[in-house]
């Protein structure tokens, strides 16, 4: 069973957000995809100061035998990304809601975001999935 | 910890000494002032990191490498979409006469009749095996192929002032080369599904189609081992929008003498002659990827084509005589070496060798089907014909006793069979997609069964004896992982 | 008749274990209208020894004649091993090494082949291998695309000393994604690429500058300073050489003031062990930085371990490749030019750093021996000055369309006229020797070419 946290909010694609106090989101993938894509070899996060539309591909993981995108779920501009998964992708397997998030960015006022899901919602989706 | 390497697998550059070397093979040494006209400021000052062995130590070194590897000249090779059939060696022998290995390709034409004579007869008997109406060789590998076609269909319309089409449909199934293809091509692709029995969904195409449709990339057979029934239909919808269709030759094996895709409305297609008309795979190529083309795309085919003066003078056609050619894809005439032997292959084979070829691939296809089938495995299009390759689900194993189609894959390889191809296409969960090829008995067919049956077993009695598979290869499963994380792309002299 | 083994009675039996009466009723989900009548263009059939005879005979009809043609494509000693190893079975029909535990032997080979070449480019990486030298420039120009992130522009600076040919293959396989490839002079006296030709670009945005070295003329480029100038300015420099002479000249992974040299590095494997054979197959190579690795279309081998801790080697970052990232793989390349690759790994374990260095030095001293001799006879000259490889080219008091063709009736290839590919030259000719070619090869390229000269004269 994929460990879906009740704090978080969830995309269809799979990714997660969290906002962050000072009115940042943080954005990982979920357990239910790191699962899916196996051992991570490589994530490429964006550079800080990158603007980013909503549903623009901004990351990349990379196993053996996948490689996905990870689409933005807001607008906004990048304020960081992670700096340990250079040398420690396995960070997103082992942590994919701690020290495995990706990014963080500040999001576009008034932007329209993604339709995010509650965690109850996301694991429904993940049953009708046949995850 | 990285064990010491055994005989077999130590490095060349572990066998290296100073000062030794094939040397009966080195031009005599020079005087310095041979080069003393280069500036020094040019000049390497390091020599570069090769081996330095004698003759035999070479020879011995890259024998034994060679013994590490399966082929179809020792093992049975099933790769379903590869059709790893036998090269016969006529085919090697007679393309590496000294004369043709020595030709120059910017020789003239006066010193490549022959060599010219046979790609022209090359292009007019593929012609004739397609139902298409040009065909051009210079594309290198399948891949290529692919690009020819594309780039050709978006010439096409480019031609007739049509600017916005752009979308390449392909179905769900498709190879991967295809919607890599059309993003270097500067197009983009659409996917549409297929339904149960492996036929595309035709509302999806009919939703799909419109004023951006470039084209439509099939392969028929389909990547799922079976016929597209309504493909007369699919060109019918495809057309009338406006758009051409790519047919993927990578399974032109199943079809050869029986069915053309020039008369199943096709408007470019690519051989892979390395499939199809038995050139090596060389353990990964060289492949060559002939296109042909009907009527209206013929203008726009690569250059240089061969074509026929007078009757009796071949020469080349180039960007003069083909002014609206997409250009040239290689800088001499792509793989001649390779195209030659596609060439002495089709000679050997004639016009009834040719029908043959789809028959018996066909009939080994269905027999092991047939045959796994009454041995308890899935196919996973139970209610069809297999073309030349089929596919069997392992769906069921894997749930029920945690053994995976990989670790079926792995333990074949201990019964001197290569694996067939795995997890593609992705569409079926757990999959072996099967080709035999007509050049296998019937006895290696029943073999493959028996192997087969015997995983089985183990696979319900003893699972941990194949999900450890292989057991009696050079390796164990490898650490892909650790490949890719601690790259190791080099060797490097320890200090 | 197709290489198939079944008797009748296979047939019968396996027809019978299928549940149908002929191998016609297999083919019965197809359309009848769809069915081949006849495939009459196609001729009958020939067996082993007919198709011996007939492809003979072809060969004969091609000659062999003494050959002064270069641009791209060189005569070089083949070690008799590198042919008879190569085409063994176990290579030779071998399929890509998906499957590694059943392919040690091309995946070992493959990355000692990748040692080989990062060394003789003096880069951190190399592929297994794309197509030819021409298609590895279009891959280089589109990885540069891929890896200069901070160029938006898709200019590639070609200068016009660099292979026409790659130029042309170069803009027919990018052009489609919007790369845009822009000529570049070269001096009239010395057939190189100055950098005065460059400085209309210093405020522009470059994405990439491919330099050939030597260049297509046979010239020796200033690699440095070209290579500082791209630098300075964030343009990356795609460095296309010759290997044989990379045993003699500065490796691209050297070029330049700052050290960092060549960003990517692409040429043609042909004269490492593979014959010219009409131009096919040959190899493109390709090598670069460690930090562009994942950039690099093509596949890649590395070394790992097995679950045994044996050290053992596998296709590796194949999340690059089509069969995995589809649409957005760096390339649609699947099939390569392996075995030509297996030929030129044979080949440099034969030569080796001294038997290599002695080809490339013998080369260029046969050159020199070559143009020496010809520009002897009267109204032939250097079109450049300033040092050369092992081609250069020559000028002539005539069209050298006529010459060529009566030296070829004497059984000698000239060389290569350049009248249509750079007519601003005159009547031009670019010659090539290798260390194939000996003395006496030589004088009678010069007799044939007096006498042709005269003969053209009486015409």
């Amino acid at each position: 069973m994929s460990n879906v946290p009740p704090d978080l909010q969830y995309t269809k694609t799979h990714e997660w957000v969290r906002t962050l106090p000072d009115g940042t989101v943080e954005i990982g993938i979920t357990d239910h995809a790191q699962h899916a894509l196996g051992d991570l070899v490589f994530v490429e996060v964006p550079e800080a100061g990158r603007a980013v539309a909503l549903g623009e591909p901004c990351a990349v993981v990379e196993s053996v035998k996948a490689a996905s995108d990870v689409y933005s779920p807001v607008a906004g501009e990048i304020t960081l990304g992670n700096p340990l998964l250079a040398g420690e992708p396995e960070a997103v397997n082992n942590d994919p809601y701690g020290k495995g998030w990706l990014m963080r960015l500040h999001p576009t006022k008034g932007a329209a975001s993604a339709d995010l899901m509650p965690a109850d919602k996301y694991q429904t989706l993940l049953q009708t999935e046949g995850g | 910890m990285m064990r010491t390497h055994d005989k077999a697998s130590k490095l060349i550059f572990e066998y290296s000494h100073p000062g030794r070397g094939a040397t009966d093979q080195w031009p005599q040494p020079l005087p310095a002032t041979a080069t003393s006209d280069l500036p020094q400021r040019l000049l390497r000052t390091k020599p570069p990191l090769l081996p330095e062995v004698g003759e035999l130590e070479a020879v011995r070194h890259f024998t034994r490498l060679s013994q590490l590897n399966f082929s179809i000249d020792t093992h049975f090779y099933p790769l379903g979409s590869c059709t790893m059939k036998y090269n016969p060696k006529a085919c090697n022998q007679y393309a590496m006469l000294p004369e043709f290995l020595g030709r120059h390709p910017l020789a003239p034409e006066s010193h490549g009749q022959g060599f010219l004579a046979c790609m022209y007869e090359l292009q007019e008997m593929l012609k004739e095996v397609t139902g298409m109406q040009g065909v051009a060789l210079s594309p290198m590998a399948g891949a290529h192929g692919e690009f020819a076609g594309v780039a050709m269909i978006r010439a096409y319309h480019r031609s007739r002032g049509d600017l916005a089409r752009n979308e390449i449909i392909v179905p769900e199934a498709a190879h991967g080369t295809n919607p890599a293809t059309a993003t270097m091509c500067g197009c983009i692709v659409r996917e549409i599904p297929v339904n149960d029995e492996g036929d595309i969904e035709l509302d999806a195409l009919r939703a799909a189609v419109g004023p951006n449709t470039a084209g439509i990339m099939l392969t028929n057979p389909s990547t799922l081992g079976v016929f597209e029934r309504r493909i007369e239909e699919v060109a019918r919808i495809v057309h009338t929008a406006g758009g051409l269709l790519y047919y993927d030759g990578a399974n032109l094996n199943a079809i050869l003498g029986k069915v053309r895709p020039g008369d199943m409305g096709f408007d470019v297609i690519h051989m892979n002659l390395h499939k199809t008309f038995s050139t090596p795979h060389g353990g990964g190529g060289p492949g060559a990827g002939a296109v042909g083309v009907s009527a209206r795309l013929r203008p726009f085919l690569p250059i240089p084509i061969v074509g026929l003066e007078e009757g009796h003078r071949y020469r080349w056609l180039a960007e003069k005589d083909l002014p609206q050619s997409i250009g040239r894809l290689s800088g001499f005439m792509g793989n001649a070496g390779v195209l030659l032997r596609a060439y002495i292959y089709m000679r050997m084979l004639g016009r009834e060798g040719m029908s043959q070829v789809g028959e018996y691939a066909t009939l080994n296809a269905n027999y092991l089907l047939t045959r796994l089938k009454q041995a308890g495995f899935d196919a996973a299009y139970p209610s069809r014909r297999a073309s030349h390759e089929f596919i069997i689900t392992l769906k069921r194993q894997a749930r029920e006793l945690d053994v995976t189609t990989m670790d079926f894959a792995k333990r074949l390889l201990d019964h001197g069979i290569h694996a067939p191809t795995t997890y593609f296409p992705l569409l079926v969960p757990e999959c072996l997609l099967i080709e035999p090829t007509e050049t296998e008995s019937k006895d290696v067919l029943d073999a493959f069964v028996a192997a087969m049956t015997q995983i089985q077993q183990e696979a319900e009695q003893e699972p941990e004896r194949v999900t450890s598979a292989p057991h009696t290869m050079p390796v164990r499963r490898l650490d892909d992982v650790r490949a890719a994380k601690q790259l190791d792309l080099r060797w490097k002299p320890t200090a | 008749m197709a290489f198939i083994p079944h008797t009748p009675a296979d047939v019968e039996a396996m027809l019978a274990t299928i549940g149908v009466s002929s191998i016609e009723q297999l083919f019965d989900e197809i359309p009848a209208s769809l069915r081949v009548k006849s495939l009459d263009r196609v001729p009958v059939g020939l067996n082993e020894m007919q198709i011996g005879r007939l492809m003979s005979e072809r060969a004969r009809a091609d000659g062999r004649p003494l050959c002064y043609i270069g641009a791209g494509a060189y005569e070089h000693h083949i070690p008799a091993a590198v042919w008879a190893l190569t085409t063994r079975g176990e290579f030779y029909s071998a399929y890509t090494p998906y499957q590694a535990e059943a392919s040690q032997g091309t995946l070992q080979l493959i990355y000692e082949y990748q040692t080989m070449m990062a060394s003789l480019t003096g880069m951190d990486v190399s592929n297994a291998s794309l197509y030819d030298g021409a298609s590895a420039v279009a891959e280089g120009s589109l990885m540069a695309v891929r890896a200069n992130r901070k160029s938006k522009s898709l200019r590639i600076l070609v200068p016009r000393t660099v292979n026409p040919q790659y130029r042309r293959v170069a803009v027919a396989t990018a052009g489609n994604q919007g790369l845009r490839f822009e000529d570049v002079a070269y001096t009239p006296d010395g057939g190189v690429t100055p950098l005065d030709a460059l400085k209309k670009y210093d405020s522009e945005d470059v994405t990439a500058i491919v330099i050939q070295q030597p260049n297509f003329f046979g010239q020796l480029e200033d690699v440095d300073a070209l290579t500082d100038w791209a630098h300075a300015k964030g343009t990356f420099v795609i460095a296309v050489v010759n290997p044989t002479s990379l045993a003699l000249l500065k490796p691209p992974g050297e070029w330049g003031s700052s050290g960092k040299g060549a960003d990517i590095v692409v040429g043609d494997g042909q004269p490492l062990g593979v014959p010219l054979s009409s131009g096919g197959p040959y190899f493109g190579f390709m090598t670069t930085r460690m930090e562009y690795v994942r950039q690099m279309p093509g596949r890649i081998v590395g070394r790992t371990v097995d679950v045994s801790g044996r050290a053992g080697f596998t296709l590796t970052l194949q999340a690059r490749e089509q069969h995995i990232r589809r649409a957005k793989a760096t390339s649609n390349i699947c099939t390569n030019q392996g075995l030509l690759v297996t030929a030129a790994t044979i080949y440099m374990s034969l030569m080796g750093p001294v038997g290599l260095e002695r080809t490339a030095a013998a080369s260029h001293a046969s050159a020199n021996d070559l143009v020496s001799a010809l520009t002897a006879v009267k109204g032939v000259r250097r079109a450049f000055a300033g040092p050369f490889f092992h081609e250069s080219v020559l000028l002539f008091d005539r069209p050298v369309g006529p010459i060529l063709t009566s030296l070829a009736n004497r059984g000698i290839l000239g060389g290569l006229d350049l009248s249509e590919l750079y007519p601003e030259l005159g009547y031009a000719l670019l010659v090539c020797a290798t260390e194939t070619k000996t003395k006496s090869d030589i004088e009678s390229y010069v007799t044939a070419l007096s006498e042709a000269a005269a003969a053209v004269r009486a015409a």
